[in-house]
């Protein structure tokens, strides 16, 4: 027997385990590898069509055109107005979001029963489904018969348009989003304070400290961990927004509000066009692996120091 | 039992209504429930005469439905297909918002789950050249397939050559070649509907050109107490364009694309459109909604029937429907047939077609069609026209039919005359081509941004026309 052969055959003395056995650890991960092949497929056939053009109208004229339907984008304005618009409408409802749920946090941070009470309270707008809320927001917003068309012409807004203006519709859409999605990072952040471990404040309430500097030097350093995950969550979902904005608007008036979803949905749906439609959104999950990429490894880096620092 | 046959007769005939039938069946003892059987037992005898109904007896065929007054009548007279044919059929109906894209979705799979279903003529620009649909002409044209007074000529000759065409981008609907993609199963015109009681209190008549029509909205808005004038649609969507405006539109003339021999170019940015969009531009700014951006005929139509708009101009059938029901100004709307154009000799209204057609993948296109014949047939019409809210129909007979007629009149006046002013020049104006959707989305969008004065209607035209250019140049038929 060459070593080759040895090295084989299973040392004298151990028992070769049953078929059944040795085929445990594959059945076991099978799940797990079909899950993966459920997600594999759609994405490869997606990136498979931004690299075709290929219009459901055309079938004729369906080809292989590579990288066309990107660099077709570099010179599409509309592209970089839906890049422009994502990226805005993302970054001003998560700041938004972020200052407004801390805010609402803090001043609930203490546990009472009107507290746990109004905390429950501030959920139901994210009970609600964001198409829903939109709608309901269109009525509230109808410059004939809207509450909050009369409210603002109560403050001096005679004609404001709400969605209906390119002057507004950004603004608009920004606040049912915020009116939605803020009890979220507020749920997050207050289980993240209610969490904090005592010590540090109770320090430094006998030293006497201000509450601005504990704020800044305790609370904020410790909760960084849960706005981090809160703000991820919140801008992975806000970029990809559809329900909202084309419920309120269809991405108008004008090219005002077409984000990338919405771009891509009419792309697909109304035009058929589905080489520029998966393109669109291709582009789209990039902008939502980089960023969730970034935020992962920052926010393993802060585990890592606070787990240093406790070691 | 000579008695109940003659009744049934006599409905079938036209001579008497589904209500007084049943009235004078039950007082022959005879209940609603089995008035009913005799009913469709009578329409079943009435048109099996001469074709062999029940050549698909056992059969089941699926739908796929808009939740529409269309399918509500249909669904009303299903049992009547089922005892004429032997047949069973399953339908799913959908709200409009999601219709086209299930449609879409169940389309471009292949399945053979939906064997028929409803659709607009503009889509079978989309679903004719993918192969989705099937040419319906080889059923029509075959007598084996299809009944002997079926009479597809009878369908008004704009909705049939509209729902036909030969595929080509750029040519003419309906012209020779043309393949009949879809049957045509009711239709909207898109005229004036306007508030009686409004007009009287001005001491106005309805306009009779364009000038007439900016002058009276702006008179109804600033005279009107919490009134604007005219209601037209405004959101971020080709149905913007297909109604009153490009109704309008078209009556000066003016086209959307020009097609010369195959290639087609942009037709927008000529003097004449951009003359006929200053004006319509003005319209909206002086006298529309002023949350105009966000307006669909669903908008519109509650306006008007609120009392919140002094008139609309788009489909008639919306204010059809908004002079009945529970709405605040049920009974006080008047229509009018309208020519934008002083000069033009007639009205052109653009039109919508909510259509049948056969899905390629199904597995039961004989059965599917003796469903499509029936549901266009001439007694499945009368039924709904005449008991139900089936218009406007597509069938000159259906118009010619007195109970109809007095049906309308009595209720909706100016409706039948407004019909007969504008049938002649009813029919599409857009130039079939695959882009449809996207470039009147576009078109669409432009438009918002000339009412929201975002940019100059020159100016604004003119990109608009390079934007098309473009795209049908990149789509290989510019």
């Amino acid at each position: 027997m060459n070593s080759i052969a040895r090295a084989a055959a299973p040392p004298a003395g151990v028992r070769r385990l049953p078929l059944g056995q040795r085929l445990l650890p594959y059945l076991l991960s099978l799940p797990a590898l079909l899950v993966c092949i459920g997600i594999l497929v759609p994405f490869v056939t997606a990136v498979a069509y931004s690299l075709q053009r290929y219009r459901l109208s055309q079938p004729w004229a369906r080809e292989w055109n590579w990288g066309e339907n990107y660099l077709n984008f570099l010179t599409d304005a509309s592209f970089w107005q839906t890049l422009e618009v994502s990226l805005v409408y993302a970054g001003l409802t998560v700041l938004i979001e972020l200052l407004l749920g801390l805010g609402i946090a803090l001043l609930l941070q203490r546990r009472s029963r009107i507290n746990n009470l109004i905390s429950i309270l501030l959920l139901m707008p994210l009970m609600t489904a964001p198409a829903l809320a939109a709608l309901m927001w269109k009525l509230m917003t109808n410059v004939n018969f809207g509450v909050l068309s009369w409210l603002a012409a109560l403050i001096g807004f005679e004609d404001f348009r709400w969605a209906s203006s390119t002057t507004s519709a950004l603004f608009t859409v920004v606040l049912v989003d915020v009116w939605v999605y803020t009890p979220f990072i507020m749920i997050l952040l207050l289980a993240g304070l209610r969490s904090l471990p005592r010590q540090p404040f109770e320090a430094a309430e006998l030293d006497g400290v201000p509450r601005w500097f504990v704020f800044r030097h305790i609370t904020l350093p410790m909760l960084t961990p849960y706005i981090i995950t809160a703000v991820l969550f919140r801008l992975l979902d806000s970029i990809q927004q559809f329900d909202i904005v084309y419920a309120m608007t269809q991405g108008g008036p004008g090219d005002t509000l077409t984000v990338f979803q919405v771009e891509a949905y009419l792309d697909f749906f109304q035009s058929t066009n589905v080489g520029r439609s998966a393109a669109l959104l291709m582009i789209l999950w990039l902008i939502t692996y980089v960023l969730s990429t970034l935020f992962i490894k920052h926010w393993l880096k802060l585990r890592r120091r606070a787990a240093g620092e406790t070691a | 039992m000579s008695k109940e046959r003659d009744l049934v007769q006599a409905f079938l005939t036209g001579r008497m209504s589904r209500r007084s039938l049943i009235k004078r069946l039950g007082a022959l003892g005879i209940g609603t429930a089995a008035s009913g059987s005799l009913m469709a037992l009578g329409t079943t005898r009435a048109l099996a005469q001469d074709f062999d109904w029940k050549k698909h007896q056992g059969t089941g065929i699926k739908l796929l439905l808009n939740k529409h007054p269309y399918t509500d009548a249909m669904i009303a007279n299903l049992e009547a297909f089922k005892q004429l044919t032997g047949m069973e059929v399953e339908y799913d109906v959908f709200p409009e918002d999601v219709y086209f894209d299930k449609v879409t979705a169940a389309l471009s799979s292949g399945s053979s789950e939906y064997d028929a279903f409803m659709t607009g003529a503009y889509m079978t620009w989309t679903y004719g050249p993918a192969g989705w649909i099937t040419d319906l002409n080889e059923w029509i044209q075959d007598p084996e397939k299809t009944a002997p007074n079926y009479d597809f000529e009878d369908m008004l000759p704009g909705l049939r050559a509209s729902t036909a065409w030969d595929g080509v981008p750029g040519s003419e609907l309906g012209g020779e070649g043309a393949k009949q993609w879809c049957i045509p199963w009711g239709f909207e015109a898109n005229n004036l509907t306007y508030n009686r009681t409004m007009f009287d209190k001005l001491g106005a008549e309805p306009p009779k050109n364009m000038d007439e029509l900016v002058a009276l909205s702006a008179r109804c808005s600033n005279e009107l107490d919490g009134v604007y004038g005219i209601g037209v649609r405004g959101s971020r969507s080709w149905a913007t364009i297909h109604p009153g405006f490009l109704s309008a539109y078209a009556n000066f003339g003016e086209k959307d694309l020009n097609s010369d021999g195959g290639a087609m170019s942009a037709a927008m940015s000529t003097d004449g459109s951009k003359a006929f969009h200053q004006q319509w531009v003005k319209m909206i700014q002086d006298s529309g909604p002023r949350d105009w951006a966000s307006y669909t005929w669903y908008q519109v139509g509650t306006d008007l029937g609120a009392g919140q708009s002094a008139m609309i101009y788009d489909a008639d059938i919306l204010g059809y429907f908004m002079n009945g029901g529970d709405n605040k100004e049920a009974g006080n709307l008047g229509y009018a047939p309208f020519a934008p154009n002083p000069e033009a000799s007639a009205p052109t209204p653009n039109i919508w077609i909510w259509s049948l057609a056969m899905a390629q993948a199904s597995e039961k296109k004989d059965a599917a069609w003796y469903f499509i014949q029936w549901a266009s047939g001439i007694e499945h019409a009368l039924f709904g026209a005449r008991e139900m809210d089936f218009v406007n129909p597509v069938r000159q007979s259906v118009w010619d039919d007195e109970m109809f007629k007095d049906r309308i009149e009595k209720s909706y006046p100016g409706y039948v005359e407004q019909f007969t002013a504008s049938a002649p020049g009813s029919q599409i104006y857009f130039t079939p081509q695959p882009l449809f959707f996207d470039l009147t989305t576009e078109w669409a969008a432009s438009l918002q941004k000339m009412v929201a004065n975002e940019v100059p209607v020159d100016e604004g035209l003119d990109q608009l026309a390079e934007s098309i250019d473009r795209q049908l140049e990149e789509a290989g038929l510019g």
